[in-house]
């Protein structure tokens, strides 16, 4: 296990994505988002978003499990979460968050699923940490850090109430 | 060899791993287990408020129901759970179909397989039918008991536990009451057993003596003959379906007679506790086993038990699904 990369508190990052969206919102003209968590780690980041950006809420939170590609090589996700959206989607810009983009592979199951739920004008992504590592060709529009990582490093958000950022690298297989 | 195939055959529904491999009963699962079935059908629960209210889990899948007894409401509902998956799914009437021709039932499994299924889902009369299939399929498919004789109705017990812990989460401090023909009853059975591993404060049977099994109390039950004693502030009372066919021979009276003792009315329905649920696996006798009064009343969690159904079966249908992923830890 090594230290990994210097990475700022999580407080921190949250006030540079919370300044960077809401410039974006503003640049766009977009005056009444909603806000879409990914769980458990997007959940998080959106609530505090929520409050930093003064938004109405209420918030909505999206399980990825039973639209994720790899249900015949892990089988079901034993902490899958209800999704719940509280408000018709249609026609709304939506703001999808999560806690850390890789490989692209959730937020494309995400985008699905929001899409089951109906036809939003716009989705913008914004994420609490931007990594390397894509699959598929997807990006944040805003995040509160880059990371370069190797394939066998991660990083991972705990909480759910003393946000932290924790480093980790997975050995490699025999 | 396969003689008769044991009916409670823990090993069978479940692997290695623990996971569920097929859903045969609920004996020889653990509260864990079903606790995780409870938990994923809560994850389903929610599929109908999308405006498309399907998810693609198990896309590319084929479920066939295998139904060899009349159903509307569980065959219906299966087959909802299977689409609302994503799977394509297939319902077999079989009493009108190959095997009147003469056709064995493994014949018609091995032709199944050929088709390559991965579910079956079996209704059948005869206790130990879905174990039976289960012991013969090849490894990849998962048979779930949709009803089996007198036997078990797994699935139907998960989705009355279901109900109960969306209004009474708290198991312990619940007591529950099990009314009418327990004698005759897979849905008994199978509830009594979930009842249990799911750790309900106290379950009661009530019935008249001819309805009830011997030594039932060893289920883990307490026995009451009369009503107006065993309704006493329960906080769920579950009444079970009086197959009229049961009613033609010498076992019961008349359904009139049932009704008056054993059928709940709103007097009855005071006895226990101000909020109890009332449940029925349905489709309900009407003046044998309940009064429209109550079964249409505010206490009613009926048609929430229908809805439920599906939900617990996405779950049950998944979680069996799944156990055949190789089992390959999940990165980023």
């Amino acid at each position: 296990m090594s230290a990994g990369p210097p990475i700022p508190s999580v407080d921190t990052l949250l006030t540079t994505l919370a300044t960077d969206l809401q410039q974006l919102l503003t640049q766009r003209g977009i005056t009444d988002p909603l806000l879409v968590g990914i769980h458990t780690g997007g959940v998080w980041v959106a609530e505090r978003l929520l409050t930093r950006l003064s938004l109405p809420g209420p918030l909505g939170s999206l399980d990825i499990s039973f639209y994720r590609d790899d249900f015949t090589r892990i089988g079901m996700n034993p902490e899958v979460k209800p999704s719940h959206l509280p408000f018709a989607l249609d026609n709304r810009q939506v703001i999808l968050v999560d806690d850390v983009l890789h490989t692209g592979r959730t937020i494309r199951a995400a985008l699905n699923e929001l899409f089951d739920y109906g036809r939003p004008a716009g989705v913008l992504l914004a994420v609490l940490v931007d990594r390397s590592g894509r699959d598929l060709p997807i990006q944040a529009d805003v995040a509160g850090l880059q990371l370069d990582l190797g394939p066998r490093e991660h990083v991972k958000l705990v909480g759910p109430d003393d946000l932290q950022l924790v480093f980790h690298q997975v050995a490699p297989r025999p | 060899m396969i003689a008769h195939p044991r009916l409670s055959s823990t090993n069978l529904q479940v692997d290695d791993k623990g996971r569920l491999r097929h859903f045969l009963s609920i004996e020889g699962l653990n509260r864990r287990q079903l606790t995780e079935i409870l938990d994923t059908a809560e994850s389903f629960a929610s599929v109908p408020e999308q405006s498309v209210k399907k998810v693609p889990l198990l896309r590319g899948k084929t479920i066939v129901n295998l139904f060899f007894e009349a159903s509307t409401r569980t065959r219906t509902t299966f087959e909802l759970a299977a689409k609302r998956l994503s799977a394509d799914v297939l319902t077999m009437n079989i009493n009108t179909s190959a095997t009147v021709k003469g056709e064995s039932l493994l014949d018609t499994l091995r032709n199944l397989e050929a088709m390559h299924v991965d579910m079956f889902v079996v209704r059948h009369a005869q206790s130990g039918a879905a174990h039976f299939i289960a012991s013969q399929v090849p490894p990849h498919i998962s048979v779930i008991n949709a009803g089996d004789g007198r036997h078990a109705h797994p699935t139907q017990a998960m989705l009355d536990l279901f109900t109960i812990r969306r209004h009474k989460p708290d198991f312990p401090g619940l007591v529950v009451a099990i009314v009418g023909d327990i004698l005759h009853s897979r849905v008994a059975r199978s509830q009594i057993h979930a009842l249990n591993v799911l750790g309900i404060g106290e379950v009661r049977v009530i019935a008249p003596r001819t309805l009830l099994p011997q030594r039932v109390e060893d289920l883990g039950v307490r026995v009451y003959t009369d009503p107006r004693q065993g309704l006493k502030d329960v906080d769920v009372v579950m009444m079970l379906r009086l197959q009229k066919e049961r009613m033609e021979t010498a076992i019961l009276p008349s359904g009139l007679e049932f009704f008056q003792v054993y059928g709940l009315t709103p007097e009855k329905l005071a006895l226990a506790k101000p909020n109890a649920l009332v449940m029925h696996p349905g489709p309900i006798n009407r003046g044998v086993e309940m009064s429209s009064e109550v079964a249409d009343g505010p206490q009613s969690v009926i048609l929430q038990q229908v809805t439920h159904g599906i939900a617990v079966r996405m779950a049950v249908m998944s979680l069996c699904l799944g156990s055949h992923a190789s089992g390959r830890p999940q990165v980023g």
